[in-house]
């Protein structure tokens, strides 16, 4: 068999897990994304033509309440910053064979769990491989948005008032773990959580919108962490 | 600006911004960032971000705020408890779907 489709093929299977667990999460986006007055065929766009959690979740906050769109091209620029890093390993690790235009289609598969299975893997980084984890993971995540969304009109409103749950838990489960191995990540939960709530209350800074506060909030205790707790070492940064 | 941006053209402005941030470094940086400060930065924006979607937001919407703080501890456990991401998330939304019928 072919060696790139040997690879593709690779990259679909270990890309599954991701497609399935993408399926879920986008399932509750679709339904909120309706609730923020997207129509089906929207909600299928946004998810195909941005594939991730926290920016689409904000995106639509910044929708909800009308803000203009520098807000929402500066919250998307804030809460997607990490793939910037992502990105900038993942040049390191690219076959050098490899044409340069392959990096034009790779950039957009990244998303922390492509990032995550394919920095996992031995070697240098194969577009074809690269293709596999994200043609499987693609579909999952638009799939179960428009799915959600259709779904949001039919289902009864008590379910889809507890599956609004399921992002936030997604966000903590990925938030608590790092927290467990890393203090310092718990520091950093922990000082987001006392500011951002005291933000949604303060006088003046209230006014702000959600997305705004998120922005706020990220540079403050991101900056204060990078700065009292610098990474010491290559690991360190994963 | 209208006060009422379409809908398409946020789409666009976030399709815009998330693809320029995931192709620049790809196509400019062809080595890897040695300003500790700045990779340290960005280590730590997704918790950051996330804590600060996370709460209040979570218990400030539609939801009772008991349920949404028995969501949160339900995937908190079972994430600390390394639970995968999945289980975690349908528990949560069972946990607040009982409770909400419950108050």
């Amino acid at each position: 068999m072919n060696r790139a489709l040997l690879l593709f093929l690779r990259g679909l299977r270990d890309g599954s897990p991701i497609g399935a667990g993408y399926f879920a999460v986008s399932f509750a986006f679709g339904i909120q994304a309706r609730e923020a007055l997207l129509t089906v065929f929207q909600t299928g766009l946004l998810s195909g033509t941005n594939l991730t959690s926290a920016g689409q979740f904000a995106g639509l906050g910044v929708i909800e309440a009308g803000a203009s769109l520098l807000t929402m091209a500066l919250t998307q620029l804030v809460i997607n910053l990490r793939y910037c890093l992502m990105s900038c390993a993942l040049s390191q690790r690219l076959a050098h064979k490899a044409p340069f235009w392959h990096r034009f289609f790779i950039a957009c598969g990244v998303t922390d769990e492509i990032f995550a299975v394919s920095i996992a893997s031995p070697g240098p980084i194969r577009p074809a491989y690269f293709y596999g984890l994200t043609a499987v993971s693609w579909p999952g995540w638009v799939g179960g948005s428009v799915l959600g969304a259709l779904a949001g009109d039919f289902l009864p409103a008590d379910v889809t008032h507890a599956l609004t749950m399921a992002l936030y838990a997604m966000f903590v489960a990925i938030v608590v773990p790092a927290a467990k191995a890393d203090r310092r990540v718990l520091l950093v939960a922990l000082a987001a959580i006392v500011l951002s709530t005291a933000c949604a209350f303060a006088p003046w800074v209230k006014a702000l919108s959600e997305g705004m506060r998120i922005v706020l909030v990220t540079l403050v205790v991101a900056g204060a962490a990078a700065t009292f707790f610098p990474l010491r070492e290559a690991a360190d940064a994963r | 600006m209208h006060a009422e941006t379409s809908i398409w053209l946020y789409i666009a402005v976030m399709a815009g911004v998330t693809y320029a941030i995931r192709l620049l470094p790809l196509l400019i940086l062809r080595r890897e960032i040695r300003n500790v400060w700045f990779r340290s930065f960005l280590h730590y924006v997704p918790y950051a971000t996330l804590t600060a979607m996370t709460v209040p937001a979570a218990l400030m919407g539609d939801l009772h705020l008991l349920s949404g703080l028995l969501g949160l501890a339900t995937a908190g456990l079972l994430s600390y408890l390394g639970r995968n991401l999945l289980l975690s998330a349908a528990a949560a939304s069972l946990a607040v779907w009982l409770a909400e019928s419950l108050f």
